[in-house]
């Protein structure tokens, strides 16, 4: 079930206007400065005189400047974009022992993704994401939301040649999440955020997903925030049994097809705390101030206040980093102005 | 005495070069999708990327060669999305894989296009004919893939569908072996009205060509039904996925039912990099016939149980090999 913990409260930002207070944060990915990407391309060229320190030091630049982008909009809890990332997948496997890579394969038309084999039992080697948090940690002024891979979508978009079935190597999987979950919290790390992409395209699976997530959270502390991210797909194939998840929040992808789905929540039993998506990642318009409001409202018909939070959709890193900022931003506003209206009784 | 033959179900992965140039020649969003009217440095891109894969088949030493159907953006879709009588919509899913193709609405009753017949007629240039084997989509599948705002009527809507099939063999070279894929007869089996007119959708693509006609099933076992109005449609070839892990129900149908005098076998997975050895795939086959001992096929494929393209193209190769080399050892040995 749903953790029994309270653990919303130490994200309140101590200049927060209103009593009432909606937990605004993002998804991860976050579109990346155009020089970044210029650098990356050139990494391998040595005319262009990118190496591994210019190259570091472009990272630590670009998250520098993407954290700092999100605490300006005015979010309660930040994210670097994922600047060190570019796959969701390769990142985390090229971490991993017992990957290996073998070349491109095709998703659609001309785009690709370096799918990766498991040839032999995983095992953690070194931490994942410790260093970028902590560096992330340091620029911030703000609490640092932490995304990572979860271990189904780890397992399911590779190839698996040495485990039996795909749960097998979720639990694995699982079990090297939890380690680098624990070093994170060794770290300071206070909000992690666990992907799972994967879920929604095969959501008869959502039992290996509980096993793997109750593997995650063993021996994470209550004061940590654990959330659950699932892209769009059809939720009332995973509703109600994610109530059953040892996690804090479930955060889901709603606002671009106008909420037809909320419906499936709205039991009156919906257990974790709702993070809800409430700007289209794929979509370049902008949605107004009150559109946004509107869309809060709707979370509102699952949980109360104090059980909401607000986010985009998924990543942003698919828009133009203008309409992403523009996106946070107006967010942010509609969020707090969502919370004076409860202040006054209006909601 | 079978004969036993490595083949591919083609849709082959584009070599990793061709991949970054017709992605920087074409672009990567849905309108970029091949429609037929691709420029001459694309055009000649392909046709040195079908060298390679022709090459590469030859190396590995397969008794029937494809063309790859590199151009095939939207998968076993393509002989509808390049029809200018189909709107194509959004990116759907492509099975249950982690691939997308634009979904096609058959809008008027399709003509043939001579898009398939050309690339054909260029691996005609590349292959010798008596070994080359054609691929296309089954009525059932290219049925299931899109949607009829056509005629409205869904037995009617695959025999238009098996017309097109053949109109666009019409111009084909001379094929040894046609593959008809069927993957849909698998993952949304075909209720009775449309089972009894198997036999008569399969003829109609039949008789445009002179090759033997295999129909290819995979991404598990048919049910027993389909399998039964299957024999039943006297196709000269049938193929089963024996590396799905319900394979024991493909066995049980083939047992209690029969096949086809032709037999195909999806011997090798398609969707995993794991190469499995000639010698494991020799076992695989005496496994099936094993427990089929009255089987006597007259020809015996041996391929990939899905299309490769999922598979990064080192390790595809590597299955090609071991699938012909498994063939060759099946011919010295018997099955």
């Amino acid at each position: 079930m749903a953790r029994d913990v309270d653990n919303r409260e130490q994200f309140r930002p101590a200049e927060h206007p209103n009593d009432h207070f909606i937990l605004t944060t993002v998804v991860g990915s976050y579109p990346k400065p155009t020089w970044l990407n210029r650098i990356r391309d050139h990494q391998d060229d040595a005319s262009y005189g990118v190496d591994a320190a210019a190259l570091s030091e472009a990272y630590d630049d670009a998250a520098r400047l993407i954290t700092e982008e999100h605490q300006h909009c005015g979010l309660d809890t930040v994210v670097d974009g994922e600047m060190r990332r570019e796959e969701m997948v390769e990142y985390f496997a090229e971490r991993i022992r017992g990957y290996e890579f073998n070349g491109p394969v095709k998703v659609w038309g001309h785009n690709y993704f370096d799918k990766p084999s498991v040839t032999e039992p995983v095992q953690y080697d070194e931490p994942w994401l410790v260093d970028e948090f902590r560096f992330t940690d340091a620029v911030a002024d703000r609490p640092v939301k932490v995304p990572i891979t979860g271990p189904y979508t780890l397992a399911s978009w590779s190839f698996n040649e040495a485990y039996d079935d795909i749960a097998a190597l979720t639990y694995d999987l699982a079990d090297l999440v939890n380690e680098e979950v624990a070093a994170l919290v060794d770290a300071g790390a206070r909000y992690v955020q666990i992907d799972e992409p994967a879920l929604a395209t095969t959501p008869d699976d959502h039992a290996i997903v509980g096993g793997a997530l109750e593997r995650i959270v063993d021996g994470i502390p209550d004061a940590v925030r654990v959330g659950l991210h699932v892209c769009y797909g059809d939720y009332s194939r995973i509703y109600p049994e994610i109530n059953d998840y040892p996690i804090d929040e479930f955060d889901v992808e709603l606002c671009n097809d106008g909420y037809e789905q909320i419906g499936v929540f709205d039991d009156g039993a919906f257990a974790p705390d709702l993070a809800l998506g409430v700007v289209d990642v794929h979509d370049t318009t902008v949605e107004s101030v009150d559109q946004i409001i509107e869309n809060i409202t709707q979370g509102l018909r699952v949980v109360g206040p104090e059980r909401l939070t607000v986010s985009p959709d998924c990543g942003l890193k698919l828009l133009p980093r203008e309409v992403a900022r523009e996106k946070m931003q107006n967010m942010v506003t509609a969020t707090r102005a969502v919370e004076a209206r409860l202040d006054r009784g209006e909601l | 005495m079978t004969e036993t033959i490595a083949t591919t179900p083609g849709l082959f992965p584009l070599p990793d070069w061709a991949k970054t140039r017709l992605g920087r020649l074409k672009g990567h969003q849905k309108h970029d999708l091949i429609d037929g009217s691709e420029s001459a440095e694309v055009l000649e891109t392909y046709e040195q990327a079908r060298g390679e894969v022709i090459d590469a088949q030859r190396d590995a030493g397969l008794g029937r060669i494809v063309e790859g159907q590199l151009r095939w953006d939207d998968m076993l879709a393509h002989p509808l999305t390049i029809n200018p009588a189909v709107e194509t919509g959004g990116i759907v899913r492509y099975y249950d894989n982690n691939n997308f193709y634009r979904h096609p609405t058959v809008t008027e009753v399709p003509s043939p296009t001579g898009d398939i017949a050309a690339d054909l007629q260029r691996a005609a240039q590349l292959a010798p004919t008596q070994d080359l084997q054609a691929v296309l989509p089954g009525p059932i599948t290219l049925a299931d893939l899109s949607a009829d705002a056509c005629v409205n009527d869904t037995v009617e809507f695959h025999h238009v569908l098996a017309e097109l099939l053949a109109g666009e063999l019409e111009d084909a070279p001379h094929i040894e072996t046609l593959y008809l894929l069927e993957p849909s007869l698998v993952t949304a089996p075909p209720e009775e009205d449309l089972c009894v007119e198997l036999e008569e959708l399969y003829a109609t693509v039949a008789t445009a060509t002179d090759a033997e006609v295999v129909v290819h099933t995979y991404f598990g076992a048919l049910s027993e039904q389909t399998h039964v109005y299957l024999v039943d449609a006297d196709v000269a070839g049938m193929g089963v996925d024996i590396v799905a892990d319900d394979r024991e129900q493909t066995i049980y149908n083939a047992g209690e039912y029969g096949m086809a005098d032709v037999i195909a076998l999806g011997l090798t997975d398609g969707q995993n990099t794991l190469v499995e050895s000639t010698p494991t795939l020799v076992e695989r086959v005496a496994w099936v016939f094993d427990q089929l001992p009255t089987a006597d096929p007259t020809r015996l494929y041996l391929s990939t149980n899905t299309e490769p393209f999922y598979l990064p193209v080192s390790k595809h190769r590597q299955k090609l090999a071991a699938v012909a080399q498994a063939a060759a050892e099946l011919t010295e040995v018997g099955i």
